[in-house]
């Protein structure tokens, strides 16, 4: 095991899969020259070339699109999206194009590529550049949409992703890129699509964390377990389509009570379709409503103390668990 | 209305004729475009066809023209109008109808339908449905071609509607800045759907629109294969060989609505007419005889021979079966695995389903596939009401369901998008 930040583990994903096969290549606004505007791609320019390693200029749906003729003829592409903000411009391309070719043309043709973005409140970038949008991904058939929350998932989730023959909306996390985790030595680590984690045994409340909010929900199951003698299970679904449902209801058929934390909006969000999921399948396990939080359900301040309020934190998740107590 | 000058018509008309054969089989090419386009249009009339239907009668010299200039390890990629590019590629008429008709045998097993045919044995690369969205994957395909050093290049075609697209602009500067292999034909048929070519576009020199990219233009008269051809031949030249992206403009004209639902109230008459008389077939037959390259009566025998061609394909849809009901999610993903299925509720299953199992569950709940077939075929016919003999009479009758509910969601009476 080798200890490094969430972003050196992506960047070694990337590069050993591009050493593995020549195929992989990768291109985006600012990731050769410029190093990434996250330092993901730090040095692959370098270490690869122009041919790639491609600076594009800022046209996000011709970028994806590009990806996408390149892989239906033999390429397996990269493509980087600043921020998840801009998926928007390229959405035509994603949806109607990306994750529909493979369906529309009765399987004739396969569509390998990985879209990458990180998304993530909390760096006061206001109302266009803090979107959370896995809700959005996780609507569309046809891609698989992976919210890595450690450097080990990061790392071993990416080489996955490249090496998988479906579209891959990648979704990393901008607080992320700067966190340490353990990341296993061997260089073929590779973490399967569709199986959670379990993050913290417990046997009294399920608390599912998506993306960073895996990590929010970890610490708020420890201040449980001190303050409220409450033992949560933590569960981090790692990808949503292909989605680990059988984790998620072993655990709440267990517990009896779940609470799903995510940083997107609520409404259509990924805690409403997996609570329409749970309870389709666990109603029975029940003893509370499930609890859900969600980032507020506004366009994303500026303002630092609003924008704190804006987005889940520990003490909203606790106060979540905590409700599915109370009689009801 | 765009046209090609007096000086390009002339050029066109002293470019060298193909030798008998390839003559012969580019008329036969044109024909096969205009026998299907009619016949699917009746199938249409008749409910065997459904959603939108988009027709390429007048432009078929724009398709074998340029189809004809490629190479067999070239891309081809095209709109949602793309019967004859499929056809023109070698895609099997057979299963280009069976795809109209919604059956397991068509080209993309019924999932895409008129607008999105596909073929990949002979590289056409897809009809797409978004106006634009196929510019993107063209240099996609051109770029791919290049990092894996091959000499093949990406034709891609669209409507003079798509020009406005942001795609165009995008791609056009991304195809010169990488240097890719790949030709923009911009067939310009003087309508994006209803909106006149003066109506849609400031600057209505089509071909001239790339320049401030990088990427030079030339112009074809559309109506002429020979011409096309030649034009097309020497963009994917400059393609192929100087890594330069070229934009060409066909003028053209289609002699049909825009769809089957077309009143066609944005031009009049006597401009189809007009237009009717440069007919690419007819234009090209008739230089053909001139030249003495046709025998007086062969080309009603090549007629004779794709209409036969039509009869069979419109027999063979017929007779091929709806895909099943439990082949639903089939190539939704490329299972294995990693991806063995994923978790889905919909209105079609009562609880939670998993994509790998729905063909089991779905496969209890069928009866026998002739029932289904029956039941199907009925629903479609009382989609549109009444079987009806013509699309004039589909014409009046989506003017009736514009005046009182306009829905594109219902039936037929469907209004539509660009191009």
């Amino acid at each position: 095991m080798a200890v490094m930040r969430y972003r050196e583990a992506l960047n070694q994903a990337l590069r050993e899969e591009m050493e593995r096969d020549e195929n992989v290549f990768i291109m985006g606004e600012d990731i050769g020259v410029f190093n990434g505007a996250f330092k993901v791609t730090a040095g692959l320019l370098d270490e690869f070339g122009e041919k790639r390693v491609r600076d594009t200029p800022i046209s996000e749906n011709t970028i994806v699109g590009m990806g996408v003729g390149a892989a239906m003829t033999g390429l397996r592409p990269i493509v980087e999206l600043m921020t998840i903000n801009f998926s928007l411009l390229a959405m035509d391309q994603i949806i109607n194009h990306m994750a529909t070719i493979h369906y529309m043309f009765g399987g004739q043709v396969r569509v390998p590529m990985v879209v990458r973005m990180p998304q993530g409140a909390g760096h006061q970038l206001g109302p266009t550049h803090s979107h959370s949008f896995e809700a959005l991904f996780l609507h569309v058939p046809g891609i698989l949409v992976a919210v890595p929350s450690t450097a080990a998932d990061a790392k071993g989730l990416l080489k996955s992703a490249i090496r998988d023959d479906n579209p891959v909306v990648f979704i990393e996390h901008e607080y992320l890129y700067g966190q340490r985790g353990e990341v296993p030595d061997d260089d073929d680590h590779t973490v399967d699509f569709g199986q959670a984690a379990i993050r913290r045994e417990g046997d009294d409340v399920t608390i599912i964390g998506i993306s960073r909010q895996a990590l929010t929900a970890e610490k708020a199951a420890e201040t449980l377990a001190e303050e409220h003698e409450i033992e949560a299970e933590v569960i981090d679904p790692r990808t949503l389509r292909p989605l680990d449902l059988d984790t998620i209801l072993e655990s709440v058929r267990k517990t009896n009570r779940a609470v799903i934390v995510e940083e997107g909006w609520p409404h259509g969000g990924v805690g409403a379709n997996l609570a329409a999921l749970i309870q389709a399948q666990a109603f029975d396990y029940l003893d509370a409503p499930i609890g859900r939080v969600t980032g507020a359900d506004l366009p994303m301040p500026y303002s630092r103390p609003l924008e704190q309020i804006a987005y889940p934190h520990e003490p909203q998740i606790v106060e979540a668990v905590i409700a599915t107590f109370r009689d009801l | 209305m765009a046209d090609v000058t007096q000086e390009e018509r002339e050029r066109a008309e002293q470019r060298e004729l193909p030798d008998r054969d390839a003559a012969r089989e580019w008329l036969e090419a044109m024909m096969l475009i205009r026998r299907f386009e009619e016949r699917a249009g009746e199938m249409y009339a008749k409910a065997k066809v459904g959603g939108f239907l988009h027709l390429a009668i007048g432009e078929e010299a724009t398709i074998v023209g340029a189809v004809r200039a490629m190479r067999d390890e070239d891309y081809l990629i095209s709109t949602y109008r793309s019967h004859g590019h499929a056809l023109s590629r070698g895609a099997d008429p057979n299963k280009v109808m069976a795809e109209l008709f919604g059956r397991e045998d068509g080209v993309s097993k019924g999932r895409g339908g008129s607008m999105h045919m596909f073929d990949l044995e002979h590289r056409f690369m897809g009809g797409y449905g978004i106006v634009g969205g196929n510019l993107p994957l063209a240099a996609g395909m051109a770029l791919s071609s290049d990092y894996r050093g091959t000499e093949e290049a990406t034709l891609c075609v669209f409507g003079d509607g798509a020009s406005n697209q942001g795609t165009f602009g995008e791609t056009l500067n991304l195809a010169a800045l990488w240097d890719l292999p790949v030709v923009f034909m911009v067939t310009n048929n003087q309508f994006g759907m209803g909106t006149s070519l003066e109506r849609h576009s400031a600057v209505t020199d089509l071909h001239g629109r790339g320049e401030g990219f990088g990427v030079p233009g030339l112009r074809c008269d559309g109506m002429d294969v020979v011409d096309t051809y030649a034009v097309i031949g020497e963009a994917l030249k400059q393609a192929r060989e100087d890594r330069q992206p070229v934009l060409v403009e066909a003028i053209t004209y289609r002699f049909r609505g825009h769809s089957m639902a077309d009143p066609e109230e944005y031009r009049s008459k006597d401009q189809v007419e007009e237009w009717r008389k440069r007919d690419p077939i007819q234009a090209f037959a008739r230089k053909l005889e001139e030249e003495g390259i046709l025998d007086e009566g062969e080309a009603e025998q090549l007629d004779a021979a794709v209409v036969k061609t039509i009869d069979e394909a419109v027999t063979f849809a017929d007779k091929a079966s709806f895909p099943p009901p439990e082949s639903l999610y089939d190539d939704v993903y490329v299972l294995g695995d990693q991806v063995k299925g994923w978790y889905s509720v919909d209105e079609r299953s009562a609880g939670v389903h998993r994509g790998e199992q729905e063909r089991e569950l779905a496969e209890q709940d069928r009866g026998p596939q002739d029932e289904y077939g029956d039941a199907v075929e009925q629903a479609q016919r009382e989609d549109v009401g009444i079987e009806k003999a013509t699309d004039e009479a589909q014409a009046d009758d989506d003017d009736a369901d514009e005046a009182s509910a306009g829905d594109e969601a219902s039936g037929r009476g469907r209004g539509e998008d660009d191009d």
